[in-house]
């Protein structure tokens, strides 16, 4: 240690003892924390796609346009988001103890999911080989199946976890304890619910007029 | 040796201590280090990763100024001029300032708030050996970067890879692809560190430690870990469409087919503009530690040293088109971003006088790392004026793309990030190897450094007014650009001596430096109340702190700081 600091003689001499710390001293989770800084970081990676989306409503060269080749997706977006309302459901049975209506309402979760993807993947082979759009045809094309694709991926990743869990909830390694991990999972599910909101918004209802 | 069950029985072991006195084999501790996810290990690999790729780049660059020393001079082509400045621009932020100040987050932010590890240790593996990899693409372009057609090698963009320029046709062989592919690795590595701090930070502090008592330097790693996560995506993002267009024919940044020739600069710039603060919010946070121990006070105006940092933070992420205002935006905003730009100015001088009011009235010990902060002071003051010159657009339109703006920014990222990284390495340097540095070889690396940073950055800043542009590579006599210029390349010389002082006190000290205990500072963190270096369980017990400086506690308990905060 180098020079040693002279005692500050002025001080009151301590007797008192330091205020208490909390015991048991709570901090929020790791994986709560962890998850809400991911959903931030894909906000903003999913903005920029979004603003080039915008950016780019209007300026296709070449047909088709959107307003003649898109109609409203609305089955696939009512799956989507009903699926939200399945996994907060089995993610409160997981909760409560009642692995049965977990695994029933996961499994719902899931078929939803894939339903929402076999969805996305009829309506690309309609625009691919009916209308004859891909992603070189024009900016409309380009910046359609980017966001959309985007999207997709992560309902992909999502539903590929979500099968993870199924997988080992019938192997029964999912028990009570992991009603905090299947939660943080959930709202990784939520977070793709709600950027399918503003891509619906963004690609079908405003940049379809 | 190999093969013996000796060997098999030292590579499972965990780590070196577990089997004291036994020479562990090189392939040993090798792999230790490749398997481990402990968080200094890592933290030391990204910080010595950074210095070699700090050696290379700066090669780089003192090849750029050997080049431009005269006029008309022929030392490297055209061609070869242009690799090797988009070379060191972007190994200098992506494979040196990133992962050095991340390396010293990853190291210091558990010891500071007594934690054992990072929240998630295996992704901070997993983002280290992103970064590692996708560097080594990025120098690998010299090698692949011609691809079938054996038109490329490195890229030869600028480190802003302005699309469309960097379109197909305009950039031919994989050079782009290396440059792209190289750091959009580097960036999703950055952002599982900058979640990684974030939940470490929030959730791993140790009893006692509320938020209002974490230091300073565990502050702006939240608040730098928050900026990474909003501004790397952008980048990543818009690199993802640029590949898209080079690979599978999309049209985001190809003007044949309606697409823009801005939006990539808004993209990069939103990225790039915060960058700068990612950069050098660490260098704030060494600053915050070193400045007080080394003044013997506490640090002054903690609770708005944070708010100021958070301003900072926040602000800087609306004022990314100051750097494209020769485009021609319209005056609306034109007048927003240099609005904006000139506020960041506020709580930068609020800090700027917090670390002078530390300082003031303080018993002040002019070690080595303090050194480099009293100059990190004065240099990042004058950085911080000439972004204000800048910022007023009609100046900026006569000083674009001058050696003014490259003068400029490497005042903030040589004279204020740099220097504040050779203070922390100076200030830690004892925590991670049990030994100091020498004092002598470290006042020689000062002074050096000093003076070669100030002969080669104070002159281009009269070259740029003189109107030279940058990324020229070469120019011609009578232009008024001989002198500043030959006597930037000589400041170079006394850069290159100061680094040189630097390796060889490292590699000294490593081995016959002074030994130098828990606390060789007398400083306050917890860091100090473990060994040096730490074991990997970092704490025998989890420390409880009552204070922001807990070591001052254990150590005055006749005037703790509980009393006070």
């Amino acid at each position: 240690m180098s020079s040693a600091e002279p005692l500050r003689m002025d001080a009151v001499t301590g007797t008192i003892a330091p205020p208490a710390i909390p015991d048991p001293w709570v901090l929020p989770s790791r994986g709560r924390a962890g998850m809400i800084a991911l959903i931030v970081t894909e906000t903003a990676f999913f903005t920029i796609f979004v603003t080039a989306y915008v950016y780019y409503i209007g300026k296709s060269l070449t047909p088709p346009y959107p307003r003649d080749v898109l109609s409203l997706p609305l089955f696939n977006t009512v799956c989507l988001l009903s699926s939200s309302v399945t996994i907060a459901l089995a993610s409160n049975s997981l909760r409560a103890g009642s692995i049965r209506r977990f695994a029933i309402l996961w499994f719902i979760t899931l078929a939803l999911g894939v339903e929402f993807l076999i969805g996305t993947g009829m309506e690309w082979h309609r625009l691919i080989y009916q209308v004859g759009l891909t992603i070189r045809t024009n900016l409309f094309g380009t910046t359609y199946y980017s966001l959309v694709g985007l999207h997709a991926v992560h309902v992909t990743i999502g539903s590929l976890a979500i099968a993870l869990v199924m997988t080992l909830t019938l192997m029964g390694a999912v028990t009570q304890e992991h009603a905090e991990r299947i939660e943080m999972l959930s709202w990784y599910w939520h977070f793709v619910d709600a950027v399918w909101i503003v891509v619906f918004l963004t690609v079908y209802v405003i940049g379809a007029r | 040796m190999a093969g013996s069950i000796d060997d098999r029985l030292v590579l499972g072991a965990r780590d070196s201590e577990t089997v004291p006195g036994v020479a562990i084999p090189f392939a040993g501790r090798v792999h230790e280090w490749v398997v481990t996810v402990d968080h200094k290990k890592l933290g030391l690999m990204y910080i010595g990763g950074g210095l070699v790729f700090f050696l290379v780049a700066g090669l780089q660059a003192a090849t750029i100024r050997l080049q431009l020393a005269v006029p008309d001079a022929g030392i490297v082509s055209p061609q070869v001029f242009n690799r090797l400045l988009t070379l060191h621009g972007t190994a200098m932020v992506f494979l040196v300032g990133m992962p050095i100040l991340t390396g010293f987050f990853n190291y210091l932010v558990p010891l500071m708030i007594g934690a054992r590890d990072l929240a998630f240790p295996r992704l901070n593996a997993f983002g280290f050996w992103l970064w590692f990899f996708g560097s080594l693409l990025l120098y690998f372009s010299y090698i692949g970067g011609g691809g079938m057609e054996g038109a490329g090698s490195a890229p030869s963009v600028g480190w802003f890879a302005y699309a469309p320029m960097t379109e197909t046709p305009f950039s031919r062989g994989h050079s782009t692809d290396y440059w792209i592919l190289s750091i959009l690795l580097a960036s999703v590595g950055s952002t599982a560190t900058a979640i990684n701090l974030i939940a470490t930070a929030f959730s791993m502090r140790c009893p006692g430690m509320t938020l209002n008592k974490m230091p300073v330097l565990v502050w702006l790693a939240v608040v730098d870990a928050g900026l990474m996560l909003v501004a790397l995506p952008p980048l990543s993002a818009a690199q993802i469409m640029l590949l898209l267009d080079r690979y599978m024919g999309a049209h985001f940044f190809d003007t044949q087919a309606g697409g823009s020739a801005l939006l990539w600069q808004h993209f990069f710039w939103i990225f790039g503009h915060p960058e700068v603060y990612v950069l050098v919010i660490p260098a704030f946070a060494f600053a915050s530690e070193i400045i007080p121990v080394f003044s013997r006070k506490v640090i002054f105006g903690y609770e708005v040293m944070v708010a100021a940092s958070c301003a900072i933070g926040f602000i800087s992420l609306g004022v990314w088109a100051h750097h494209m205002f020769s485009v021609g935006l319209t005056p609306a905003g034109n007048a927003f971003f240099v609005t904006s730009t000139m506020l960041v100015g506020i709580p930068t001088g609020i800090k700027i006088f917090n670390w002078l009011g530390t300082m003031w009235g303080g018993r002040i010990r002019l070690r080595v790392p303090m050194l480099f902060a009293i100059a990190f002071l004065f240099q990042f003051l004058i950085a911080g004026l000439t972004g204000i010159i800048l910022a007023v657009a009609p100046f900026d339109w006569q000083l674009t793309d001058t050696y003014f703006v490259v003068a400029h920014f490497h005042y903030i990222l040589v004279g204020a990030i740099l220097f504040m990284i050779f203070a922390a390495i100076y200030y830690w340097f004892p925590k991670a190897t049990g030994r100091m540095l020498d004092e002598r070889l470290g006042q020689w690396h000062f002074w050096l450094f000093l003076a070669g940073f100030h002969l080669t950055f104070d002159t281009l800043h009269f070259a740029g007014l003189a109107g030279m542009p940058r990324r020229i590579y070469t120019y011609q006599p009578g232009r008024g650009f001989e002198t500043p210029n030959l006597i930037a390349s000589i400041g170079v010389i006394f850069q290159a001596l100061g680094m040189i002082a630097l390796v060889y006190n490292i590699i000294r000290s490593l081995n016959s430096g002074k030994a130098a205990g828990k606390d060789p500072w007398d400083a306050w963190t917890l860091e100090w109340t473990t060994a040096s270096p730490p074991p990997e369980y970092n704490f025998a017990d989890v420390p409880t702190v009552h204070s922001r400086r807990p070591l001052w506690d254990v150590k005055h308990p006749e005037d703790p700081d509980w009393k006070y905060e």
